[in-house]
Order: structure tokens, then C-alpha cells, then sequence
């Protein structure tokens, strides 16, 4: 179970939930839409690793690729998103998702 | 020794920057922290003998990803002054609610009883190995996601073209 000396898998999990829930509660707190788009990013980075952290310990490389196609992912997330926000932006002049509520019901 | 020292203090560095990071209202600082996180995680995957994902990590997060929002944000004209912040009700309620969720998360695992035997193999985080997975049983994903990148890059550009 040990991946370092003295560190198992427990601490990487530790430290992934916190990095989570960071993010998680960064999405609840924040307002700025681009601050949202980063706490998500986060969020993305605490699974990508944990699934590092279990694949050093099965000593299985499938994980790293998977970990791999997550950025890749995320990356394409990260454009579309960055490109609705400034055409948003450039519509209603902010980025306050509290404004930005047009399609509620 | 000097790994767990490592493992503790990137542990540290990683989620303090990233409590600063919803905590500050500047947005450029914001970011900026948020780097500091990536970084440290990066730091984590070197420590985990990962080198490949450590070094893609660095070029596509700190390099690519964190450009695009700094560039954003720059050309937006965010700061300080126009950041909206949420009632003192809401942000108490947020950071319980986020507090409760890590609990649940942690209760769970403790929980959770794993029996695994120890199976060492190094070596899978280099290069060579890692690129044999990835284009021997994963070639079709690896491909379809060239697909996404261009469909994404397409997107891009018809979003933000008048």
C-alpha cells in the first residue's frame, strides 16, 4: 500500500479531497464566472492525482493515460468556455452569474 | 525521508494557494495562486515518478491553460473593484456546506476497507512505457481526441468572431 516511504495511497486521497472540495466550495462562493471556470479546472486536477497516485500503486500505467485524455479534455472545456464568457462579456458587459440569468425559468 | 519532507510540503503549498485562490478578490491574483497549485501538483506527479504527466502537466496548465485565462481576464479589465462578492450568509453557508461534503468524503474512505497487495512496477510513468499503452491499446481515443481538440478549436474561433 505504500507508494513513498512512510506515504500510502490514504494521504493522496486526503489530499485530493481537500484539493476537491476547495474546489467545490470555490464554485459555491465565488461569483465571477472565470473564477468558477478555475475551481472547476481544480476540481479536474484533484481526480487527475488521485488516479496518478492509485496507478503508482497498482503499478498500472492505464491510469496516467486516462489521467492524460482528461487533460486533453479539459483543455478543449477550457477554450469553449473562455470564448462563450467573451462573447458573453462583450453582450452584458460583466461576468457576474448573477446578472447573467437570463435563462432561468 | 527527504520524499515524505517533499510529499508534506507540496501537500501544503498545493492546498494553501488553493485556498487562497477563492479567498482573494483580485482576479489576477486569483489565477496567479492557482498556478502556484498547478505547480505543486506537477510536483506531486515527479513525486510519484510520473515524469511524463508532470512535464505535460507544466506545459499544457501553466503554459497554455493559465495564458488563455490571464489573457482573458486582462482583456476583460477584471479587478478588484468590479469583483461581485456574495452575502455574508451565502459565503458562511458555502464553506459549511463544502466542509460537510469533505467530511462525508473522509468518513467514507474510512469506511472503506482496502486489502491490495503491493504490485511494483516503477517504471510505468516514463516515456517509453507509457507510450506503448497509449498507442497500442488506446490508439482510437487518442485519435478521436485529436478530433476534439480541432472541433474545439473550430468552436473557439466561430464563438468569438463577431
Amino acid at each position: 500500500m505504500e507508494i513513498l516511504p512512510n506515504i500510502s495511497i490514504y494521504h493522496y486521497v486526503i489530499v485530493s479531497i481537500l484539493l476537491f472540495g476547495i474546489g467545490v466550495v470555490g464554485v459555491m462562493l465565488r461569483r465571477n464566472a472565470l473564477i468558477i471556470f478555475m475551481c472547476i479546472e481544480l476540481m479536474l486536477n484533484a481526480v487527475n492525482l488521485l488516479m496518478v497516485g492509485f496507478s503508482n500503486m497498482w503499478g498500472d500505467g492505464k491510469a496516467q493515460v486516462f489521467v492524460f485524455f482528461i487533460m486533453a479534455v479539459a483543455a478543449a472545456e477550457v477554450v469553449i468556455g473562455l470564448a462563450i464568457l467573451m462573447m458573453v462579456y462583450r453582450n452584458q458587459e460583466t461576468t457576474d452569474i448573477n446578472i447573467l440569468n437570463k435563462m432561468k425559468w | 525521508m527527504v520524499t515524505e519532507m517533499m510529499f508534506y510540503f507540496l501537500s501544503f503549498v498545493a492546498i494553501l494557494s488553493a485556498i487562497m485562490m477563492i479567498s482573494t478578490k483580485n482576479p489576477v491574483h486569483s489565477i496567479l495562486y492557482l498556478i502556484v497549485t498547478f505547480f505543486a501538483i506537477a510536483g506531486h506527479y515527479f513525486l510519484l515518478n510520473a515524469q511524463f504527466l508532470g512535464m505535460v502537466h507544466i506545459i499544457v496548465y501553466a503554459g497554455a491553460i493559465m495564458v488563455l485565462f490571464l489573457y482573458v481576464i486582462m482583456m476583460l479589465n477584471l479587478n478588484e473593484d468590479a469583483e461581485p462578492v456574495k452575502s455574508k450568509y451565502q459565503k458562511i453557508s458555502a464553506t459549511l456546506s463544502g466542509g460537510i461534503f469533505m467530511l462525508v468524503l473522509v468518513a467514507s474512505l474510512r469506511s472503506a476497507e482496502v486489502s491490495l497487495e503491493k504490485t511494483r512496477n516503477s517504471d510505468i510513468g516514463l516515456v517509453n512505457q507509457l507510450g506503448k499503452v497509449l498507442f497500442h491499446d488506446y490508439l482510437l481515443p487518442f485519435e478521436l481526441s485529436s478530433i476534439l481538440l480541432l472541433s474545439a478549436m473550430i468552436g473557439a474561433v466561430f464563438l468569438s468572431k463577431k
